[in-house]
Formats: structure tokens, C-alpha cells, sequence
């Protein structure tokens, strides 16, 4: 029964090859669908270029489903998987930061890693830039501490925040991706075409 | 080079089977490990290893960087500088098999390069800064903490895009 590994399932000495074997895919899948591109990236918040949006979602509902059907069926227990916490507003004012960086730089760190890999030197700077983001989080930690640190909610999901079941949660939620894959493309076709290369 | 800039004739996936394909990853990942996908966490490692050989009594008394160092064992040693490492040659292999590989700085031609080297620097640093006050970028936070449900996961996604179509109007020039 998974996880695998914490479970000692498959000893944790394979656990750096599995790391390497689990990153190649990640990054192949991510440079295949073109998020090594800063400016088909950046196409979602302009409505010229929705690839984001729909690897995005995509990826969460097929992910989310599977690992709902895997609980289900016994192969892995769900409450045995790590639940990104909630820090509530450390979640919101960072995700407000990324934001505007990722407007600003056209990436995010996993996609900026993906146009390093095929010589991209915007994306290294970006990088660069990342590094040095965290070099004044780091050094200026006394400060963010208390948002840091605070307004701990645990490691809940969705189901403890709002008391639905998971089953009716995935169903609207993909009802909902599904219609915004219809709305984007229509917005897609009434937006100036963007050429770049 | 495969790339026709007057047709995006790029050579890419269609999404939907991107998204599926990164979805069942995201799967066996969770599966194996018993935890979601990341890339931040490597640069994290990086940056902490520098100033932990560079100034390490400073790492050692800094409240952040002290809790990544352990004695006897570089900061490196750890899952996702490994899955980084495969990032990097996964997305080589991918771009070399579509024949994507190539130095340049990719701009919109309204911007010179060096502007498109200015804001990718100040976009990294607020991604920098931001990925750890919510502990996690778009992969750890936003992709993996989504496919568990996590309430944190998804707050953070929603900042982030939320954010960008708010403040996409004044980068427009760079892009559009």
C-alpha cells in the first residue's frame, strides 16, 4: 500500500534515483508543452495563449481524480500524503509577490529551469534573480517571521475548510475547468494573434 | 531550428495531453514519496549551501538558513536538488529532440533585450521572496497542494493568478 516509500515499501536508498527519474519527467512534460517559452507563458494573462491554464488544470483534475480512485481502491491512503499547510497569509502575500513576478519574468521557478536547460538566457537571469529572492527572504527573516509562522491553520484540505465531500468537490471543480477550456479558447479566437518564436 | 515566427509553428504538445500526462506524474509521485513535485526547494538548498560555505557561522545564527543545515551533511543532499537535476535534463532532451536548444534572450520585438533581462530579474527576485513567505511556488504550493486539496494550495493559486491578471495590464508592453 503507498506511499512506497514512507512506507518502506521500496528501501529509501532509491530514493535520489527515483528524485532524478521523477524530475526527467517533470521536465521533459513541461518543455514539450512549450512552458519554456516566456512569452506562450505569459499568453494567459493576456488571452493570446492559454497553455498554462489548461496543462494547469488539467493536470490538477486528472491528479486529484486519480489519487481519490487509488484511496478508493487501496492502493495508497490518502491520509498518509504530505498536505502542503495552510498559512493563510503568508499564502495569500506570497502568492501576490509570485504574481507579480511571474507578469514581471514571464516564468515560474519550475518552467525557468526548463528554458535554462535549452540555453534560454532570460531564464537564467530569472533564476539568478530567484536565488537572490531568497537570499534577502533568508536574510531579512526576523521581519516575514510572524508571516511566516503565523495564521496556522495545519495541514488541512478543502474538505475541513468547507465541510464538502471530496466527491461532489472534484465534480463541480471539473465541471468548471471544463467550461473554462470552452470560454478561453473563444476568448483565444477574438484576441489580436501574437506571433513569436 | 523548428520555429516559423510568422505561423508559432512551435512544435508542442497539445495541452490537454501535457496536462493528463502531468497529472498521472503527479500521481506516481505521490504514490512513491508520499509527497507532491517542487522546484523552488532546490534553489532554497543552493542558496543555503553558499552562504554555509561562505560565511558559515552567519548560516549557523541566521533563524532560516539554520534550519536547512544539519552537521555532517551538505544542504544538497536532499530529494529535490536530485529531481531538479532531472528538470534540467528532461527539459534538454525534450528541446533537443524538437531542436529547440540554442543561446538567446527571448523577447517581444517592442522591448530590447536588455529591458527583458531587467524585469526577468526583478520578476525572480519577487518569485524568490514569495515562494518562501508561502512556502512553495507554483509546483510545491499551487500544482501539488492542489492535488491533495490542500486549502493552502489553493489559496496560493488563486493569489497568484489573481494577482497577475490584476497587475498584467501595467507589464503589457513587454508582451503584447
Amino acid at each position: 500500500m503507498g506511499p512506497l516509500i514512507p512506507n518502506g515499501v521500496i528501501p529509501g536508498e532509491w530514493s535520489y534515483i527515483i528524485a532524478l527519474i521523477i524530475g526527467l519527467a517533470f521536465g521533459y512534460i513541461l518543455e514539450a508543452s512549450g512552458f519554456s517559452s516566456s512569452r506562450k507563458l505569459a499568453g494567459v494573462f493576456y488571452g493570446y495563449d492559454f497553455v498554462v491554464l489548461k496543462v494547469f488544470f488539467t493536470a490538477a483534475i486528472v491528479s486529484v481524480i486519480g489519487l481519490l480512485y487509488m484511496d478508493y481502491l487501496g492502493y495508497v491512503d490518502i491520509s498518509h500524503l504530505y498536505v502542503h499547510p495552510t498559512y493563510l497569509w503568508g499564502a495569500i502575500i506570497g502568492g501576490v509577490i509570485m504574481g507579480v513576478g511571474f507578469v514581471s519574468g514571464g516564468f515560474c521557478p519550475g518552467t525557468s529551469l526548463c528554458a535554462v536547460a535549452i540555453g534560454k538566457i532570460d531564464a537564467m537571469v530569472f533564476v539568478g534573480g530567484i536565488l537572490i529572492g531568497i537570499f534577502i527572504f533568508s536574510e531579512l527573516y526576523q521581519y516575514f517571521e510572524p508571516l511566516y509562522d503565523g495564521y496556522f491553520y495545519g495541514n488541512i484540505t478543502l474538505m475541513d475548510s468547507f465541510d464538502i465531500s471530496p466527491y461532489w468537490f472534484v465534480f463541480i471543480f471539473t465541471i468548471i475547468a471544463i467550461i473554462s477550456f470552452v470560454v478561453v479558447d473563444i476568448i483565444r479566437k477574438k484576441r489580436k494573434t501574437i506571433f513569436y518564436n | 531550428m523548428k520555429i516559423d515566427s510568422l505561423k508559432n509553428k512551435h512544435i508542442y504538445w497539445n495541452p490537454y495531453f501535457g496536462g493528463f500526462l502531468l497529472g498521472i506524474l503527479i500521481i506516481f509521485t505521490f504514490y512513491i514519496t508520499g509527497r507532491g513535485l517542487g522546484a523552488t526547494g532546490a534553489m532554497k538548498s543552493t542558496v543555503v549551501d553558499i552562504v554555509d560555505k561562505v560565511a558559515p557561522t552567519h548560516a549557523e545564527q541566521n533563524a532560516y538558513y539554520s534550519k536547512f543545515i544539519e552537521k555532517d551533511e551538505s544542504p544538497l543532499n536532499n530529494w529535490l536538488v536530485f529531481e531538479t537535476i532531472g528538470i534540467l535534463l528532461g527539459a534538454f532532451i525534450s528541446g533537443s529532440l524538437a531542436g529547440r536548444i540554442g543561446w538567446r534572450t527571448q523577447h517581444s520585438p517592442k522591448i530590447t533585450a536588455r529591458r527583458r533581462l531587467v524585469f526577468a530579474l526583478a520578476g525572480g527576485i519577487l518569485f524568490g521572496l514569495g515562494s518562501q513567505i508561502a512556502r512553495g511556488c507554483t509546483s510545491g504550493a499551487a500544482l501539488s497542494g492542489m492535488a491533495v486539496l490542500s486549502t493552502g494550495g489553493f489559496i496560493t493559486m488563486l493569489s497568484i493568478f489573481g494577482t497577475g491578471y490584476i497587475v498584467a495590464y501595467f507589464f503589457r508592453k513587454n508582451w503584447i
